[in-house]
């Protein structure tokens, strides 16, 4: 199959309005920090410096966290539910309003294609807090008893994998139900978390409900453990997450924790193979494989393996690597060059310990931080290709005989995130579902994501449900 | 001599009280036992002093009986723990008598607990078969697939019982854990263990299957530490340290080595009679999300 030569349609990112420098977002105005630094935050497809971005120190957080009492104090709380559910719905119109703007920066901020930043992230966004709105008034009846309560001030950290859609799983439900937030979004990804601190001024949104303070793991970590944070949030490592579950030992705090994947996606050989395969390459190489949910681990029965693979070969061949703002790229850049670099030393581990490494011919950019799609097979399962949580477009081929083994290695793993199946037969995919020890199972699909849908782990990829009336349990008490 | 004195000096047949792993009654592997008084002091039995050892075995009891337990159909489960509460009541005053012996309660409270107790385990049993449509739901999603949530079981569950309420208590936090799915380990109330003891009996003459309940008696804090801390270990509900802050801690902290599910202890032992609610049921329920595409 060959590659169709098309001219570049690069997006204009003219409607995008970057400053050189950002404040922190407390008490719902922009302010200087009290003790922190500043870092900067980088186009990860230019290695171009975007802006200069506040690394807030402890008495930043302090102030943060002081603002969503007050806020929590004096207005949230005893808005009514009806009121709360306005701010969130005159949210979700303006992110709706601003979207092209939100998916052009997101672009250029994370790196990854404008395809999916326009079509899936902010769409997905405006969703969330469309849908989230609406249970602010509707709280009686989400079956968590009557009249719950919110814990008071959320304390957030989120990645920067799909830095704008975790901070609307974060603050939609949390404002829904009542509490404050201090969000802090990842240091290589603020740009659109400051965006929605503007969204939140020109939404009237009352001052302290949402802050917004940016910085690395340490401001996270004093934002996490500040003792006036009722409600601790998390999505990100599993290495991280143990060690909030560990600061919230002995608190009254109630922590939700969404870390961490390793996931098989099964084809059996009676699979409709054209659309496995567009499910394998969906599962693995959206967003680069920066996905906690990634299917990383594929697993096909023996019968089809060689068709199963050449297919995929010939359909990776046809991927577009590059220019995220390009209409027709489907792979853009890898976030960071710490990232870059965590993505070649588990692949260079990976050839080490045996296993065929394979990528389609493909020219990357010469500047920014680059992978290309790759596939290792002759994977086992005790190679760290097949353990460990890569976060980068590197899938691992393995094969089963049976249904039993396909279940036996598909949860041979410490996650239990998210799981595929693909298959024609219908009790076969309800057995699958049953037997798969994850979160979320997609039967002949692949990363789908809804805000009515539940989404967490199983194991050590967590506690506590994002989506949907689960996602509200987290909030309330 | 009357037959009625000869009666009044019929030696009595004492019991041994032992530990309840994999549906057997080992003593400790350590040989260790240790004397249990009624709440004036006066001897009443020597328990089994549980190890570290016996602990871990009562894990892989709990983790080898777990698939059948969890797939079983809700219908089988809340009928063989319906069948526990009727072994039970006929238990009924072998249990008052322990009660009052241990908790030092007039003979009247202690039938109100006993009562309680066992009206409890049926009012869970019953959620077998319906916890699913209550903490389910459909999801619908805006697009052409087909969405559901179940809850489903999170596999081996600790659960130190209350010190106090020695069987209401028990009953309180044993029974949510093993109606959704689960299987438990138990670590029963130190000074109070007799009706722990006895559940254990009802247990293995009632139908359900070896290993999905586990008892220990003995010092909690010999072996809560190996159950807080196990990789195999899903989840532990630390009401057995209510009271004691630092141990339930240390206890969280090490649970979080696996992320363990972890329902907290309260700072002092609560109402054990006030209603319960689904709280502890669905604290051990995963709940698990299933996308299929719609079309022709």
């Amino acid at each position: 199959m060959a590659k169709f030569e098309y001219a570049p349609a690069p997006e204009s990112r003219a409607i995008v309005d970057i400053a050189s420098s950002y404040g922190l977002f407390i008490n719902g105005e922009f302010v200087d920090s009290i003790d922190g630094t500043a870092f900067k935050t980088v186009n990860p497809a230019t290695e171009e410096v975007l802006a200069d971005v506040t690394q807030a120190g402890p008495q930043d957080v302090d102030a943060a966290v002081a603002a969503a009492r007050r806020a929590y104090e004096t207005t949230w709380s005893t808005m009514s539910g009806k009121d709360r559910g306005k701010y969130l719905f005159r949210i979700a119109r303006i992110i709706q309003e601003r979207s092209r703007e939100l998916a052009v920066l997101e672009s250029i901020d994370n790196g990854k294609p404008i395809r999916e930043s326009r079509d899936v992230d902010v769409p997905l966004v405006a969703a969330h807090f469309f849908y989230n709105a609406g249970w602010a008034d509707k709280l009686d009846y989400a079956g968590f008893g009557v009249n719950p309560q919110p814990h008071g001030v959320a304390g957030q950290v989120i990645p920067w994998n799909f830095p704008l859609l975790m901070l609307a799983w974060k603050i939609a439900p949390a404002l829904a139900t009542g509490n404050t937030v201090v969000l802090k979004p990842a240091e290589t990804t603020p740009l659109t978390a400051l965006t929605f601190a503007e969204i939140c001024q020109q939404a009237d949104l009352p001052p302290g409900v949402v802050n917004i303070i940016t910085g690395a793991g340490e401001t996270g970590r004093t934002l996490v453990e500040h003792p006036d944070v009722g409600k601790v949030a998390f999505t990100g490592s599993t290495e991280v997450g143990k060690a909030i579950a560990r600061s919230v030992a002995g608190t009254t705090k109630k922590a939700t924790l969404e870390l961490g994947g390793k996931a098989a996606n099964v084809v059996f050989d009676d699979a409709p193979i054209d659309q496995a395969i567009e499910g394998i390459v969906n599962g693995i190489f959206f967003n680069q494989g920066h996905v906690c949910c990634a299917g990383s681990r594929l697993l096909v029965q023996e019968s089809v393996y060689d068709e199963v693979l050449g297919s995929l070969k010939r359909r990776l061949g046809t991927l577009r690597v590059g220019e995220p703002l390009d209409k027709n790229t489907d792979i853009g850049a890898i976030n960071s060059a710490e990232q870059l670099a965590r993505i070649r030393e588990l692949s260079e581990v990976g050839e080490a310990e045996g296993a065929e490494r394979w990528s389609p011919p493909c020219e990357l950019p010469e500047r920014g931080y680059w992978y290309p799609p790759t596939v290792f097979t002759g994977v086992s399962q005790a190679h760290r290709i097949a353990r460990e949580e890569i976060f980068g477009p590197v899938l691992s081929v393995l094969t089963f005989r049976t249904p039993e083994e396909a279940v036996e290695k598909a949860n041979n793993t410490p996650y239990g995130l998210s799981a595929g199946v693909w298959t024609e037969k219908g009790s076969r995919i309800l057995w699958m579902s049953q037997k798969l020890r994850a979160g979320v199972v997609w039967a002949n699909t692949f990363n789908r994501f809804d805000p009515t849908s539940p989404f967490g782990g199983y194991k050590e990829s967590g506690y506590g449900r994002e989506g949907g009336r689960h996602g509200l349990e987290g909030y309330l008490k | 001599m009357s037959t009625a004195a000869k009666q009044a000096e019929r030696l009595a047949i004492k019991k041994t009280y032992k530990l309840y792993i994999g549906g057997k009654f080992p003593r400790s592997e350590s040989g260790r036992s240790y004397k249990v008084t009624d709440s004036k002091g006066r001897f009443l039995a020597n328990a089994a002093w549980a190890s570290r050892k016996d602990a871990r075995d009562a894990v892989g009891a709990a983790r080898k009986a777990l698939p059948g337990w969890s797939g079983a159909t809700a219908y089988n489960r809340g009928q063989v723990l319906y069948r526990v509460a009727e072994i039970m009541e006929g238990r009924r005053s072998q249990f008052i008598d322990e009660v009052v012996a241990g908790e030092g309660i007039s003979r009247t409270r202690a039938e109100k607990s006993v009562d309680e107790a066992i009206d409890r385990w049926v009012w869970y049993a019953g959620w077998s078969d319906k916890i699913a449509q209550v903490a389910g739901s459909t999801n619908p999603v805006a697009g052409p697939y087909f969405d559901f949530s179940i809850p489903e079981p999170t596999g081996v569950v600790a659960a130190l019982a209350p010190q106090n309420s020695s069987l209401l208590g028990l009953v309180s936090v044993l029974a949510p854990a093993v109606i959704g799915g689960n299987t438990a380990v138990v670590t029963a109330s130190y000074e109070r263990p007799l009706p722990a003891i006895t559940l254990s009996e009802v247990l293995a003459t009632s139908d359900v299957p070896g290993g999905v309940v586990n008892i220990l008696t003995g010092r909690v804090g010999d072996t809560a530490p190996t159950l807080a801390s196990h990789m195999d270990v899903n989840a532990i509900d630390l009401a057995g340290a209510a009271g004691d802050d630092e141990h339930a801690t240390e206890l969280e902290l090490a649970a979080a080595e696996n992320l363990k599910r972890v329902i907290r202890a309260p700072s002092t032992e609560p109402d054990w009679t006030k209603a319960p609610g689904i709280g502890r049921i669905t604290a051990y329920l995963e709940t698990k999300t299933v996308w299929h595409p719609v079309g022709v």
